[in-house]
């Protein structure tokens, strides 16, 4: 395996480690902001242990995901060092904005968010909170901000030649609200909030199966099943927005996402297939004829760029994209159908007697997890071979200092760390579930709230 | 040499606050690491760990912020450093991970394996931790080999030399002292008289690692004092450094553990002025070909993004400032464990 494949590798690995975590976080951050607002609102204790359970889950999130977060803040400069001295004009600004305006924000609330309960009023407590998933957001928007950028460039010019060439800027708004960057970053959080809910959901339906803490888990699934339903109807705009906007920006990409190979009218949306990117066709596809068009231009006879428009060198890999964008259009549908589901049968009153129904939230929590994995996957993979759309190949961004046995070796040594972080972060999560709530009985009186 | 206070000026100064921020909070979190196993019983090395908890990871943000201001202001830096030293980045980034892992997770398992193993992880990781840092230091204080390309030329076990190595040790025991100066803050009672003794011990080992670098430094690599030579008047932040380092032990024995602490936190600020005014206006010197050495001109972003982030960080700074200093007030006072605690 040559350099660029080992970099790539293990840029994929790192980021789709950390991945899992932050909107585990983001999603968790608002149920958070919800429950301990039901707790100021009511004054209830019960709201405020549901809080702290889903505080400690969140420490946890959080933490693995500042641990693995800070690669991705200097693994541009190991690895893509080329790519960093032609872009850090502009991309480095993104990135710092982030860490000023959201890291500081959410590491100091985080700290009275889960060590503070006796240290400041509910207020000030609800507030912490309240600026830890903000925080948490702003961190989404700025590093959204960058990818975008790297989708759909602008607000820069190119200055200077050969390897002396550097991406500058010209407009800082016309970077930050790129043509892909609102579309995507609604598309990212709404795939966050799902991420953070269905965790929820899926531990209190396993509560309720086991016969554990009983009202505890019906409140967390009410709240986090309102949270499904309506980011699950916004995932379904959002991506179409996306795709709209793909179609326009990168239409290579999106040429790949539905395997068209042929510029055409009338060009059809595919349930699922199997690509063969020699053969130029789709095997064992189901496809609705001239759906494609119409949902990109709402019009039959929209035209879709197909893939041999492209020079051959500036074609990503179809199959790998199609397969990837396909399974995260499914779980989309099918998370909104969980919702939906989820949402009746609490309105008929029977959602906690339906076991299967239980059964299926309990596994739900893979659902987005894989979704987040997949979008991820189509968006990135989708935009190669080029590392900026259209400036600059991938294959030109690579560290000119760093050898192919250096990158093995911190290739393997990642791959075992994060593996064994991960069956860490499975039994400290296994842990806590199993110890559970606290029982609102059965906290002495001075771990609450003593200025309350 | 003429000196102006323009954009990369001000720039290089920023990212120097941000590091020199960073050296202070964090210094003192590695520091309370690299002590940690000094304590012997689960409670007292609870209470270590619980005096930096609500903090270590808002002091960690200070990097994470730096690498990305750096990334912004001197891109040409920020990739020729970071690909140059991939090994010791790598392992850099592995340690932090460690270090932030064995905090969340120490104190979650009773089994004594399981602390014991975490107590390792972090302090072994807190200590590599500075050491790493004070090693890249040193070799910006000596240069590294760099081709016309900006790119480094050298290898990794270059970068482990002596006079770096002094430097990787010379951090570790600043950090020590920073450290159990700040445990006396936070602890009472018989942990508090232990690292008394400690603040004691860590001075003298700093004092004599400080005093053999700068000797070192004055002798091997005297083009480190000239601005000192041009301007003789910045010889009072050397003075001031010495008068802060002398503070302390006047302070710890008249009980005035925070003004220690506000002492220790000065000459770590002052060092850094120390070593930034001696490599100005380069930021990493090109040894043997000094031609190559990126300086805050040929290594900045252009005109425009310098601005556009001095914005950022003036409506920014403002509130990071706030939070912190909200954040240590409300956790001000000694270390009390509760249900919360790591």
């Amino acid at each position: 395996m040559d350099l660029e494949i080992l970099s790539r590798l293990q840029f994929a690995i790192t980021i789709a480690f950390h991945y899992i975590y932050p909107p585990l976080s983001i999603g968790l951050g608002v149920i958070m902001v919800v429950m301990e607002g039901m707790y100021l609102k009511t004054k209830d204790k019960f709201y405020e242990n549901m809080t702290k359970f889903w505080v400690k889950v969140f420490a946890l999130t959080f933490a693995i995901g500042v641990a693995t977060g800070i690669v991705m803040e200097f693994e541009f400069g190991t690895n893509w060092a080329t790519y960093s001295r032609f872009v850090g004009d502009v991309f480095g600004s993104a990135l710092a904005a982030e860490g000023i305006f959201a890291f500081f924000l959410e590491s100091g609330f985080l700290a009275v968010l889960v060590f503070g309960w006796d240290k400041v009023g509910p207020k000030m407590h609800f507030f912490s909170t309240l600026m830890v998933a903000l925080g948490s957001m702003f961190s989404a928007i700025w590093i959204v901000v960058a990818n975008s950028w790297m989708q759909t460039p602008a607000g820069f010019h190119i200055v200077g030649e050969g390897i002396n060439a550097r991406a500058e800027i010209t407009d800082f708004w016309a970077m930050v609200f790129n043509p892909s960057s609102v579309d995507r970053l609604l598309h990212t959080l709404s795939g966050c909030w799902l991420a953070g809910s269905f965790l929820v959901i899926s531990i209190a339906a396993f509560y309720l199966i086991r016969n554990k803490h009983i009202r505890f888990a019906k409140s967390s699934i009410k709240i986090a099943l309102v949270v499904a339903l309506i980011a699950s109807f916004f995932q379904l705009f959002t991506g179409h927005q996306s795709a709209v906007g793909v179609s326009k920006n990168q239409p290579a990409k999106l040429a790949a996402m539905e395997a068209v190979f042929n510029t055409q009218t009338n060009a059809p949306l595919y349930l699922f297939g199997w690509v063969n990117e020699k053969d130029q066709e789709v095997k064992f596809g189901i496809a609705i004829p001239s759906l494609l068009s119409y949902l990109i231009g709402f019009s039959t006879d929209t035209e879709v760029k197909g893939l041999n428009d492209f020079p051959e060198d500036e074609r990503p890999p179809v199959n790998i994209v199609f397969q990837a964008y396909h399974i995260m259009v499914a779980i989309g549908f099918l998370l909104i159908l969980i919702s939906v589901v989820g949402v009746f049968y609490w309105w008929r009153g029977t959602l906690f007697s339906k076991k299967w129904l239980l059964w299926i939230f309990v596994f739900s929590v893979l659902l987005p997890q894989i979704a987040n994995q997949v979008g991820w996957i189509t968006a990135e993979v989708g935009r190669q071979p080029w590392i900026v759309y259209g400036i600059m190949k991938t294959s030109e961004g690579l560290s000119k200092a760093v050898q192919e046995g250096q990158v093995w070796l911190s290739l393997i040594l990642f791959t075992i760390i994060y593996l064994a972080l991960f069956v860490l972060f499975l039994y400290l999560l296994n842990e806590k579930i199993k110890h559970g709530p606290e029982d609102v009985d059965s906290i002495p009186s001075e771990l609450g709230h003593p200025k309350a | 040499m003429e000196f102006t206070l323009d954009l990369n000026t001000v720039w290089f100064i920023l990212i120097g606050t941000l590091l020199a921020g960073y050296a202070i909070l964090d210094g003192f979190d590695l520091g309370i690491g690299a002590l940690h196993l000094l304590v012997h019983t689960d409670d007292e090395r609870r209470i270590m760990l619980n005096s930096i908890g609500p903090v270590w990871d808002g002091n960690e943000v200070w990097l994470v912020t730096g690498g990305g201001a750096l990334f912004a202001a001197f891109p040409e830096v920020y990739a020729t450093v970071f690909s140059g030293f991939y090994n010791a980045m790598i392992l850099l980034l592995f340690m932090l991970i460690f270090r932030a892992v064995a905090i969340e997770f120490r104190s979650k398992r009773p089994m004594k394996w399981w602390r014991q193993t975490w107590d390792f992880a972090f302090s072994i990781a807190s200590i590599l931790i500075a050491f790493l840092m004070g090693v890249a230091l040193g070799n910006i204080i000596t240069g590294i080999p760099i081709g016309p390309d900006k790119e480094y030329t050298g290898t990794f076990l270059q970068l482990i030399n002596p006079y770096s190595v002094l430097v990787g040790i010379t951090t570790i025991a600043l950090f020590m002292m920073h450290g159990s100066i700040y445990g006396v803050l936070k602890t009472e009672g018989e942990l508090q008289n232990k690292l008394k003794g400690w603040v004691n011990n860590t001075i003298i080992f700093f004092v004599i690692c400080y005093v053999t670098t700068t000797m070192t430094t004055l002798i091997y690599y005297p083009n480190m004092a000239n601005h000192f030579k041009e301007f003789p008047a910045l010889f009072i932040i050397a003075l001031l450094n010495m008068l802060a380092i002398a503070n302390i032990p006047r302070e710890i024995y008249h009980g005035r553990e925070f003004f220690a602490f506000l002492s220790s936190a000065a000459s770590i600020a002052l060092l850094l002025t120390l070593f930034a005014i001696g490599i100005f206006p380069n930021i990493v010197l090109s040894n043997p070909n000094p031609e190559y050495s990126l300086t805050i001109y040929n290594a900045a972003s252009s005109e425009k993004t310098l601005t556009i982030m001095l914005i950022i960080a003036a409506i920014g700074f403002p509130f990071v400032l706030a939070y912190t200093i909200s954040i240590y007030w409300i956790f001000r006072g000694k270390v009390k464990l509760t249900n919360m605690s790591y």
